[in-house]
C-alpha cells in the first residue's frame, strides 16, 4: 500500500469514518439494522481473520463464539446487569473456552483442526438449544434491552447503529494495534513457518493459544453486541453456517489483510440487499460470484489489490534500475 | 577453554535403524567445529536431538554443564542456542528487516512488554546493522520470499545472530551460495565468532570452506564419529580419506 502515499490514506480513512457517521443519520430502521450487523459481523470477522488469516488456525466455531457471547449477554441485560458488564464477561468467557479449544491446535494443524473445531461448534449449538435451564432452549431469550451510554438510551436505531460503530471503531484500533506489535508477527510467524519460529525462541504453544483466545475473544464482542441489536435470540443463527458465513467474509475479503474482514462483512451482510431484486436467484448468484473470486484470486479482494501494487512497484523498481543502468552507461 | 556444549553417547533411532549411534563430543568457548561426513551419516539428525527438534532416544547434552536434554527449541533459543537450516528457512512474506526483528524479539522483555511496548522491540537499529553487517542493504524493505537463493541464506544466517547467542548450529550455511558470495559468508562468519564470541559448529560439504574456517573438523559416518581434530590431521586421517574424502 505504500504507492498511495500517507496523507492520502488519511484523507481516505477520515472520509469513510465521516461517511459511516454521517451518512445513515438519514437511513430508515432496516438500513439501520443492516449496517449494525454490519459492524457486528466486522468484528467477529476480525477475530477469525487474527486466528486463521494471521496465525494461520483454521477455525470453524466462531459462530459458537458469536452465540457464546450474545448468551451471556441476554442472560447478563436480562436480569438487570448494565451491557458494558456483560460484554467484558463475554469477553473472559470466549477468551477461555477459546483458549482451551487452542489446545488440540497444538497437536493437529488444517482439515484435522477444522474438524475438531466443527465438533465444538456443533457442541455449543446443542448446549444453546438444550439447556433450556440457561438459554431458554429452542424458544430463546427476548425482550433483550439496549444499554444507556453516559445517561443516553440507545433504544432507537440511530444510537444504537453508534454503539455498534463505536465497539468496531475500537476493536479496529485495538487490532491494529496487536497485528504491528511483536505478538503480531509470531502470528505470522506461526502461519509461515512454526519450525523456524521455534528455534528464534519464539513459543509457539503459547501464542497459538493467544491467537486461539484472542480471536474467539473478539467473536464473544460481536455476540454481546448482537444480543441487543436483535433483541431476541434463539440457537438458530449460531450454528455450524454462521461459522461458515465468517470464514467466508474472511476468505472473500482476504484474510491476513487488516481490511479483509470489514469488506468481507460489508459483501456478506450487504449484497443479499443488494441482489434483492433478482428475488430466487440471489444465492445462486452469490454462490457464483465467491467461486469466480476465488478462482481469480484465492487471496481474496484484497489480494487483488495488493498484486496489483506489487506489479506497479516491480515496473516502478525495474524503470529506476534502467534509468540508473543508462546513466552508468553515459558516464562510462 | 571451558566446554559449552558437551554431547555425550547421543543415540537417535527411527525404528530398526539408528541415525545416531552414541556419539559424544565437546565443544569448547568461541571455537568453530566443523562437522563433515556423507550425506545421511547423522549429522542433521544429531543437530536436531542437540536442539530439542528431536528428542533422542538416549544419551545426554549439556549447555555450560547444565543438562539440557529435552528442552523445547524455543527455551534452548531463550538459553543463547541458535541455528539455521540446511534447507532455507526464512518467512517470505516478511521483509528482510521483519525477519530480523522476529529473530530477535523474542529476547526483548516479556510477554506483556511485546504486547504494549514498541512495535519493534526496540530492534529496528539492530536489524539495520545486521543488514549492513550481511551487505543486504537495499533488500531491507522487500519481502524475503522474493529474494535470491543465496541471499535467502545470508539472511537465514544473519537471523541466527539476532538474538546475540552463544552457541550457533549451521547447517550448510554455504550451500547453494556462489563463489563470491562465500567469501563474504565466510568473513562474516569468522567477524562473528571473534567480535562476539560466539562459538560455531558447521555442517558443510564444502571441504574448502570447512578447513579454512574451523579450527577443529569432527567427521562422522554411519551415525559414529569417524575422527575428530586439527583440519590438517583430519585430512591426512586413512579412516576418513577412506570413508568420505576419498583417494
Amino acid at each position: 500500500m505504500s504507492s498511495f502515499g500517507k496523507p492520502l490514506k488519511i484523507a481516505l480513512g477520515l472520509a469513510v469514518i465521516a461517511a459511516l457517521i454521517i451518512v445513515p443519520m438519514n437511513f430508515n430502521r432496516y438500513g439501520l439494522f443492516i449496517l449494525s450487523q454490519w459492524a457486528v459481523m466486522s468484528i467477529a470477522a476480525m477475530g477469525l481473520n487474527l486466528t486463521l488469516g494471521y496465525a494461520g488456525q483454521v477455525s470453524l466455531a466462531q459462530g459458537a463464539f458469536v452465540g457464546i457471547g450474545a448468551y451471556a449477554a441476554a442472560i447478563m441485560t436480562t436480569h438487570g446487569w448494565p451491557l458494558p458488564a456483560a460484554i467484558l464477561v463475554a469477553i473472559a468467557l470466549s477468551f477461555a473456552v477459546g483458549w482451551v479449544l487452542g489446545y488440540p491446535a497444538l497437536r493437529v494443524q488444517h482439515h484435522y483442526l477444522a474438524f475438531v473445531t466443527l465438533a465444538f461448534s456443533t457442541l455449543a449449538f446443542l448446549v444453546f438449544r438444550n439447556e433450556s435451564w440457561l438459554t431458554g432452549g429452542i424458544y430463546g431469550i427476548s425482550n433483550i434491552p439496549r444499554p444507556h451510554i453516559f445517561g443516553i438510551a440507545t433504544n432507537k436505531p440511530l444510537p444504537f447503529y453508534y454503539v455498534c460503530l463505536g465497539s468496531l471503531a475500537i476493536v479496529s484500533l485495538a487490532v491494529w494495534w496487536l497485528i504491528r506489535s511483536p505478538w503480531g508477527r509470531a502470528f505470522m510467524a506461526l502461519r509461515e513457518n512454526p519450525l523456524r519460529a521455534q528455534s528464534l525462541g519464539i513459543d509457539t504453544r503459547r501464542y497459538t493459544l493467544m491467537a486461539f483466545a484472542i480471536g474467539s475473544a473478539l467473536g464473544g464482542i460481536a455476540g454481546a453486541l448482537y444480543a441487543p441489536l436483535t433483541q431476541y435470540i434463539d440457537p438458530v443463527p449460531f450454528n455450524l453456517s454462521l461459522s461458515l458465513d465468517l470464514l467466508m467474509m474472511v476468505i472473500v475479503g482476504g484474510a491476513g489483510f487488516y481490511f479483509g474482514p470489514f469488506l468481507g462483512a460489508m459483501i456478506a451482510v450487504l449484497l443479499p440487499e443488494w441482489l434483492r431484486f433478482t428475488e430466487g436467484y440471489y444465492l445462486m448468484l452469490y454462490a457464483i460470484a465467491v467461486m469466480l473470486l476465488l478462482i481469480w484470486s484465492p487471496t481474496g479482494i484484497l489480494g487483488i489489490l495488493d498484486r496489483y501494487l506489487a506489479e506497479r512497484r516491480t515496473k516502478a523498481a525495474s524503470a529506476l534500475r534502467a534509468v540508473a543502468k543508462s546513466r552508468l552507461e553515459t558516464v562510462q | 577453554m571451558s566446554a559449552v556444549l558437551e554431547v555425550s553417547e547421543i543415540k537417535k533411532n527411527f525404528g530398526g535403524i539408528s541415525a545416531v549411534d552414541g556419539v559424544s563430543f565437546d565443544v569448547r568457548e568461541g571455537e568453530i567445529l566443523g562437522l563433515i561426513g556423507p550425506n545421511g551419516c547423522g549429522k542433521s539428525t544429531l543437530f536436531n536431538c542437540i536442539l530439542g527438534q528431536l528428542t533422542p532416544s538416549g544419551g545426554e547434552v549439556k549447555l555450560d554443564g547444565k543438562l539440557v536434554t529435552g528442552l523445547r527449541p524455543a527455551e534452548l533459543n531463550k538459553l543463547g542456542v541458535s541455528r539455521t537450516f540446511q534447507l532455507l528457512q526464512v518467512f517470505p512474506k516478511l521483509s528482510v528487516r521483519e525477519n530480523l526483528i522476529l529473530a530477535g524479539q523474542e529476547h526483548q522483555g516479556n510477554m506483556a512488554s511485546r504486547l504494549v511496548g514498541r512495535s519493534d522491540a526496540g530492534l529496528t537499529e539492530a536489524a539495520n546493522q545486521m543488514i549492513g553487517f550481511f551487505k543486504l542493504d537495499h533488500l531491507a524493505d522487500e519481502p524475503a520470499g522474493g529474494l535470491s537463493y543465496g541471499q535467502q541464506k545470508l539472511l537465514d544466517a544473519a537471523m541466527a545472530f539476532m538474538g546475540g547467542p552463544r552457541l550457533v548450529l549451521l547447517d550448510e550455511p554455504a550451500g547453494g551460495v556462489n563463489p563470491s558470495m562465500l567469501v563474504d559468508l565466510k568473513d562474516r562468519l569468522v567477524a562473528i565468532n571473534r567480535e562476539k564470541n560466539a562459538t560455531f559448529v558447521v555442517i558443510e560439504h564444502n571441504m574448502e570452506f570447512v578447513m579454512s574456517l574451523c579450527s577443529r573438523v569432527m567427521v562422522m559416518a554411519e551415525g559414529k564419529v569417524l575422527a575428530m581434530g586439527r583440519p590438517d590431521e583430519v585430512r591426512k586421517n586413512p579412516a576418513v580419506i577412506e570413508a568420505y574424502l576419498g583417494h
